[in-house]
């Protein structure tokens, strides 16, 4: 029964494809989130496959710290005009203006938390009843429990040790007025999967994922970028290396890695031989043992 | 691994699920499988090393990789079905690591659903217990093809070989009470690595293959049924745009069986037929479609179909069963007990149907797997046999034949929650 057999790849890009559909089905008003990186480019592809020739039946969504890379936003605004896809971008500078957070202070200082405000905002707003998120499981241990269908309270809220048991691929959507789902159509995949993918499927990234010359300085032997955001310390020197993100987040909170790799194939072999996660760059983390646990069930994705 | 014809990009995905408690050294097996494999990475080593250290563990605990929430890591038990990936060059590894006390059942059935292997552990000191009956039952009852049980701490025994003669033996003797198709054992340490990867060097007298030689070839492309094509459909398509006005797509993902291009193909409940014109993978046109994929079909004829709808073939093969009344076993998930009487949603494929609980039928007991047809109250982690009756006719297959369309869900109505996984029989 050789002949009916499908690599890992196709596995999983069907396996998506199946739960991004269900959401169209089974919520009134879903909406997906993107941020210019690489899961949520890869979902968005999977999710033009799932309904083509028509176009994709939902919004897409940027949580916009301001604190972006250039690149990113230009990616975004690009893809959304080739596709004609409609991208909703909720602002953390309006709930800054707003009073709803406060601006953390100090250099280590990121909007990466006040996010999590935004998102919820925009998703009452909006009245989403389902959006859907990029995380992926092997990313960090909170995440490697998280189902496909994740129920939030009314409060935008996780409760890891009350979920929904998921078998087979059954998805219960069910939910009371005011509460809503997180969805994670790529749950299963690795970070390698989605290279492997970005690479067979031939598709587009923004630049910031390849090597190029760029303005750097070392913090806590993690580099970073000089961009307006960030404020360097007086022990703190700029200088010129060949960088590229093997993730994209903020600014404030993207380390990037020392490399010359050029194409998706030297992407693959690096991200092979390499000893460290790929959020072992992301500042965001590292702040306690369960920092995206803790996180995660305030609302954060 | 440069090239799309490489070998890299022909992975084949296998799912497992892990049964055992937690002193059966099941953590420390997927530690080391992962570990051996190459898919802990440094930062995750250092951060294992900060909380070993604060928890007072001396050697580095290869359990803590697999404790993902922070109640568990207090607990030191793991208390929810926890997904982790490896990659071999052969296959892609999915594990669903499930903990495994009894209160846990529902876990356990939620991890094997998917599963095509399920790895029991037995501790080679104590031998077959209670817990190990349990756990060949539940691969059993969710039909997982292939069950591997892992006799380990073989260190702890001095590698003895009728130790493990003896646990092959009991487990043999009770599995003709179990439909399980393919049995293996293998004796391990986890701890020390001997079977696991490498080849133990402790244990000459045993010369089948290690643990992950069967995973990376155990035979799991017939798994699916290719029989019988099943085509549950999910979504309709409909762009009415300029480029396609007509178009008109089934969209779903083939629960079993294939469909070529041409092949008569009738829709159920309405009994209608036509053909299959084409097998969209969006630019791409396929000549046949099989499970797993996920596509959209499109038919020769105009004809009402809607998400809940299932595309059989019309000519030979079986059809599925039409029936408003079914019989299924289930594993109760919620502390709210099973309602006599009771109505409940039922998702079954993408159809959804209201039921009623007509009937408990008996109780399973999973410990000695004896049928108590006297005591009929079902509660959180029971398994048994129930009839229900459905406002509308589902389309199904028996789940010993079709994982895809012999399985379905009870969602109670009150609280949304999902309250049942159900095996139709």
């Amino acid at each position: 029964m050789d002949k009916y057999r499908i690599n890992h790849l196709k596995e999983l890009e069907a396996e998506s494809i199946f739960v991004i559909r269900e959401v169209a089905a089974q919520f009134e008003n879903p909406v997906m989130l993107f941020s210019g990186g690489k899961d949520s480019i890869v979902m968005f592809h999977l999710a033009r496959k799932a309904f083509w020739p028509a176009k994709v039946p939902f919004p897409l969504m940027h949580i916009d710290t301001g604190h972006n890379f250039p690149e990113t936003i230009e990616y975004r605004d690009r893809v959304m005009e080739e596709t004609g896809t409609k991208c909703i971008v909720a602002l953390v500078q309006d709930s800054i203006d707003e009073g709803k957070v406060v601006e953390e202070k100090g250099f280590n200082a990121s909007r990466n938390k006040l996010q999590t405000v935004t998102l919820l905002d925009a998703i009452e707003n909006n009245k989403f009843d389902a959006a859907m998120g990029g995380g992926r499981r092997d990313e960090e241990k909170a995440r490697a429990k998280e189902r496909f269908f994740s129920h939030r309270d009314e409060f935008g809220q996780w409760d890891p040790k009350n979920q929904r048991p998921e078998l087979w691929n059954l998805f219960n959507g069910r939910k009371n007025m005011g509460e809503h789902f997180r969805v994670f159509p790529i749950s299963n995949w690795t970070e390698m999967d989605v290279w492997q993918y970005i690479y067979m499927e031939e598709i587009e990234l923004p630049s910031l994922y390849f090597t190029h010359k760029r303005e750097v300085f070392n913090r806590d032997g993690v580099w970073m970028a000089n961009e307006p955001c960030m404020q360097l310390k007086d022990t703190e020197k700029l200088e010129m290396k060949d960088v590229r993100c093997r993730t994209i987040g903020d600014v404030t909170c993207t380390g990037l890695t020392l490399s010359t790799a050029n194409t998706i194939e030297d992407i693959i072999l690096e991200v092979a031989a390499t000893r460290t996660t790929e959020r072992g760059g992301r500042a965001d983390d590292k702040r306690s043992e369960s920092a995206m646990e803790d996180r995660k069930r305030e609302g954060y994705f | 691994m440069s090239g799309k014809e490489s070998g890299y990009l022909d992975m084949e995905l296998l799912r497992f699920t892990t049964a055992g408690s937690v002193d059966d050294g099941k953590s420390t097996l997927i530690g080391r499988l992962l570990y051996d494999s190459k898919a802990i990475f440094e930062d995750q080593m250092e951060a294992i090393e900060r909380v070993s250290e604060r928890s007072g563990h001396e050697d580095v605990n290869l359990a803590l990789l697999t404790d993902g929430l922070k109640s568990e890591r207090e607990q030191g038990i793991t208390i929810d079905v926890a997904y982790r990936y490896f990659a071999t060059p052969k296959r892609k590894f999915i594990i669903a690591d499930t903990p495994g006390h009894i209160q846990y059942t529902r876990n356990m059935v939620t991890g094997a659903s998917t599963a095509n292997v399920a790895l029991i552990l037995v501790d080679a000191r104590h031998g077959v217990l209670e817990q190990t009956l349990r756990h060949a039952f539940i691969a059993s009852l969710l039909q997982i093809p292939h069950v591997i049980f892992c006799i380990n701490k073989m260190d702890l025994v001095d590698y003895n070989q009728e130790t493990f003669e003896k646990i092959k033996a009991d487990i043999d003797a009770v599995s003709s009470k179990l439909s399980v198709k393919d049995i293996r054992f293998v004796p391990i340490s986890a701890l020390k690595g001997d079977n696991v990867v490498d080849r133990s060097e402790s244990m000459d007298w045993y010369d089948g293959p290690t643990l992950m030689y069967l995973l990376e070839n155990i035979h799991i492309s017939s798994d699916i049924n290719h029989d019988d094509f099943r085509f549950p459909v999910q979504y309709v398509v409909r762009p009415q745009s300029a480029d396609w006005p007509d178009y008109r797509g089934y969209a779903g993902r083939i629960a079993s069986g294939a469909v070529q291009l041409g092949d008569e193909v009738s829709v159920l409940p309405s009994g209608f037929t036509s053909k299959v014109k084409s097998i969209d993978m969006m630019e791409e046109s396929l000549e046949v479609g099989f499970a797993p994929q996920s596509v959209s079909i499109t038919l020769e004829d105009d004809i009402d179909i809607s998400r809940g709808d299932m595309l059989v073939k019309s000519n030979n093969g079986s059809k599925p069963t039409s029936s408003q009344d079914i019989d299924v076993m289930v594993c109760w998930f919620n502390e709210r007990k099973l309602v006599p009487r009771g109505k409940y949603v039922i998702r079954h494929t993408s159809a959804e149907a209201r039921a009623m609980v007509t009937e408990v039928s008996y109780k399973m007991n999973i410990n000695t797997l004896e049928k108590n047809e006297e005591d009929k109250e079902i509660g959180m982690n029971d398994i048994a046999r129930i009839k229900v009756r459905t406002t509308k006719p589902l389309f199904f297959d028996s789940y010993s034949r079709n994982r895809n369309t012999g399985s379905l869900i009870l969602v109670d109505e009150a609280t949304n929650e999902t309250v049942a996984a159900g095996m139709i029989i």
